[in-house]
């Protein structure tokens, strides 16, 4: 079961590099937040069910859905539906992303296992996703996706900790929650001043500041 | 005794209370006062400090490394916000918002006053909760929560520059801190040969059991949490942040993120380091260290050479002596004793330069080196601690950072880094020459163009704050008293120094 979930995330990560509408971006997003919350509760779990269910259920609430709804609004207040002219287009990001698969299963089997029964498969699909999320931040001008590409890359490396059942106290859990929650929040917030000032949200003609 | 137990989340907890409130208090000479009273308050607190006992199940917890940082961060807040109240009572009698030290440019209208306050109290508790955390998933948190928190601060202005800045600060460090989390993981795998059970990533646990640790997890876990907080730290190649930042953000900010910022992060990396000291693996972590700290350093005097805005010129140099503190906990020995020296001494002199900094923007209204002249004339006093404070920085004798850094070199000779030590000397020497041109042309010479000399004077609110880290900087130099010198020596014992 498990399994299929690390497929449909592999997925979401294709449909995020290929795609130029902030709307579908924000959605799939959206619906990788929802499968990161479905991992823990999908696996062997006897003890703690509670405590885990309220802190999965929570994940899923902001991940999908407060945050995304948050995006569209910034989206709608800036004017940026599409990403019109990235630096690397979609069929060669699509290229790019298969590299970076490939690239990801490579490295985690080479990676030393202290036991078998640590899944391989989910340290390739979190570096995958970390990858994907970075490539978007690097390739793309639009702020919005910028900020996507960093919500990706954050749900990669929390794919690693689920899948690794670091028992991660939570306390710190809901730190790290709260912690995207903001900054997601503020860079929201400096998307609307830069529409405001600039007329515009594309990173690349942000540079008066050099040297 | 009650009060031990209190104290430490006291130390956390009233900034964050006086935060909340300010976000709410109307009337400016009470909020003011509220930001003076609780930055007074948590400073009596920290000194106060030793000894307390942990809280929360020993997840925070002070020993001598994070009270050392956290006397660094209560001292600078304390002496930055004094000068901020009065630039911000300034910047509300001005006509021109944004104009006291913000340079030329178009006019806008500034953020709020209660959110700038209640963002530099946030801020304040997170930094503590960082000196204090002694679980490092918690230190993650505080870390990031300190970028969130400063984040607002530096677009104060809003100007479509201090835009542009605080975008890239926010996405950068934002990359950074997700890396340091990746590290973070990697490290609880590392563990997790061993199964003790609950809250691996606790501190004092995982020094006890370093030994036993993966050894290649825990070198991918170093590794990335190297790059990870050393994005927030402002090692080169990864500040690219840093100079935008600390230029576009009020002044008495720029003092706060660079003296005391900086060094949070920097406690994340020690910590770190500690772990790789426990589990025999030191070496690997100091190799790197001194890598990035030899590249931070010239990296850093490449572009202070021929800087045309001197405000970038204080940031980049906050890239060298964070290259410095790096290169110093990697050398090892009596050089990490020099490094958390030094690393006090930074602080306070970068303090005083940005201060005086925001002096000069605020007469001269130009941060450009080339239209700077003659402030000998216009602003005799802040002149004189500019000239003071670039004397300071470099490294001259008789000021405290002369020492530091010659503690640091003497190390590097006694370990036989005969190349090093000649590429360090070579580095300093390089960055005095370049600092000289820049700061000497500025104080000296005929102003260019007829200025009115600072409208009102300069008032012993934009006097006071810089002169007293001046003279704090100077009595350092000289003379050291036991209890700072017995907490340096704790400190770097901590991160496997000798005395």
């Amino acid at each position: 079961m498990q399994d299929l979930l690390f497929v449909l995330l592999i997925l979401t990560g294709f449909v995020f590099l290929g795609s130029g509408r902030m709307q579908f971006g924000i959605r799939t997003v959206a619906l990788q937040g929802i499968l990161l919350g479905l991992i823990p509760l999908l696996g062997n779990l006897q003890d703690l069910w509670a405590r885990l269910t309220a802190l999965a259920v929570l994940s899923l609430a902001i991940k999908g859905m407060v945050l995304p709804y948050f995006l569209t609004r910034a989206m709608h207040k800036s004017k940026a539906l599409h990403e019109d002219n990235p630096f690397v287009g979609f069929t060669a990001s699509m290229v790019v992303g298969i590299i970076c698969l490939g690239g990801s299963f490579w490295i985690a089997s080479r990676l030393p296992f202290i036991d078998s029964s640590q899944p391989k498969m989910a340290v390739a699909v979190s570096l995958f996703i970390v990858l994907v999320g970075f490539f978007v931040i690097i390739s793309r001008r639009k702020a919005l996706s910028q900020v996507l590409g960093y919500l990706v890359m954050e749900n990669g490396v929390y794919i690693f900790g689920v899948a690794f059942a670091v028992d991660v106290p939570w306390l710190v859990e809901l730190g790290v929650l709260l912690d995207v929650f903001v900054a997601v929040f503020v860079m929201g917030i400096v998307i609307f001043h830069i529409s405001k000032s600039f007329d515009h949200i594309d990173t690349d003609q942000l540079s008066s500041l050099t040297g | 005794m009650l009060f031990n137990t209190l104290s430490l989340s006291a130390l956390v907890l009233v900034p964050l209370i006086a935060g909340a409130a300010a976000l709410m208090i109307r009337p400016d000479r009470l909020r003011r006062g509220l930001l003076i009273s609780a930055a007074v308050l948590h400073f009596l607190l920290t000194i106060t400090a030793s000894g307390a006992s942990p809280v929360l199940g020993g997840w925070l917890a002070l020993d001598s490394l994070g009270h050392l940082f956290l006397g660094i961060v209560s001292l600078l807040f304390l002496v930055a916000i004094v000068y901020g109240v009065g630039y911000l009572a300034r910047e509300k009698q001005t006509k021109e918002p944004g104009r006291v030290d913000a340079g030329s440019g178009p006019l806008l209208v500034n953020s709020r006053e209660s959110w700038l306050t209640g963002c530099l109290l946030f801020y304040l508790s997170a930094m503590t909760l960082v000196c204090v955390s002694n679980h490092l998933g918690l230190l993650w948190v505080a870390i990031e929560a300190t970028t969130l928190a400063s984040a607002p601060m530096i677009f104060f202005h809003r100007r479509p520059q201090s835009l542009e800045a605080t975008w890239k600060y926010l996405l950068i460090c934002s990359i950074g801190i997700a890396l340091a989390l990746f590290g973070n993981f990697l490290l609880a795998v590392s563990t997790s040969i061993i199964t003790s059970g609950e809250s691996p990533l606790l501190l004092d646990q995982l020094l006890l059991q370093a030994v036993h640790f993966h050894p290649q997890w825990l070198k991918a876990a170093f590794v990335f949490l190297l790059v990870g907080y050393g994005t927030k730290m402002g090692l080169a190649p990864l500040h690219t942040w840093l100079p935008d930042a600390h230029s576009e953000a009020p002044s008495f900010v720029s003092a706060l993120l660079s003296g005391a910022l900086l060094n949070c992060a920097f406690l994340g990396i020690l910590r770190a380091q500690q772990i790789l000291n426990a589990s025999g693996l030191a070496a690997f972590g100091q190799e790197l260290l001194m890598g990035f700290g030899l590249l931070s350093m010239g990296l850093a005097a490449i572009f202070i050479l021929q800087q045309p805005d001197f405000k970038r010129m204080l940031a980049y140099s906050s890239v060298e002596h964070m290259g410095i503190l790096a290169l110093g906990v990697g050398l090892g020995g009596t050089a990490v004793f020099g490094a958390m020296f030094h690393a006090v001494n930074h602080s306070l002199t970068k303090g005083m330069l940005f201060l005086v900094a925001g002096n000069i923007l605020s007469v001269m209204r130009t941060k450009s080196t080339a239209e700077v002249r003659g402030l000998s004339h216009l602003m005799p006093v802040s002149a004189a601690l500019w000239m003071a404070g670039f004397l300071a920085i470099t490294g001259s004798p008789p000021f405290g950072t002369f020492l530091s850094e010659f503690i640091i070199l003497k190390a590097a000779i006694e370990q036989s880094h005969y190349a090093l030590a000649v590429i360090y000397l070579l580095i300093l020497s390089v960055i005095f020459v370049a600092m000289a041109s820049i700061v000497v042309r500025m104080v000296q010479g005929v102003p260019l163009r007829a200025r009115e000399p600072a409208a009102h004077g300069e008032s012993w609110l934009m006097i006071a704050s810089p002169l007293v880290l001046c003279v704090l900087i100077l009595i350092l130099g000289v003379y050291m008293p036991d209890i700072f010198e017995d907490l340096l020596r704790d400190a770097a014992t901590v991160v496997g120094g000798s005395a």
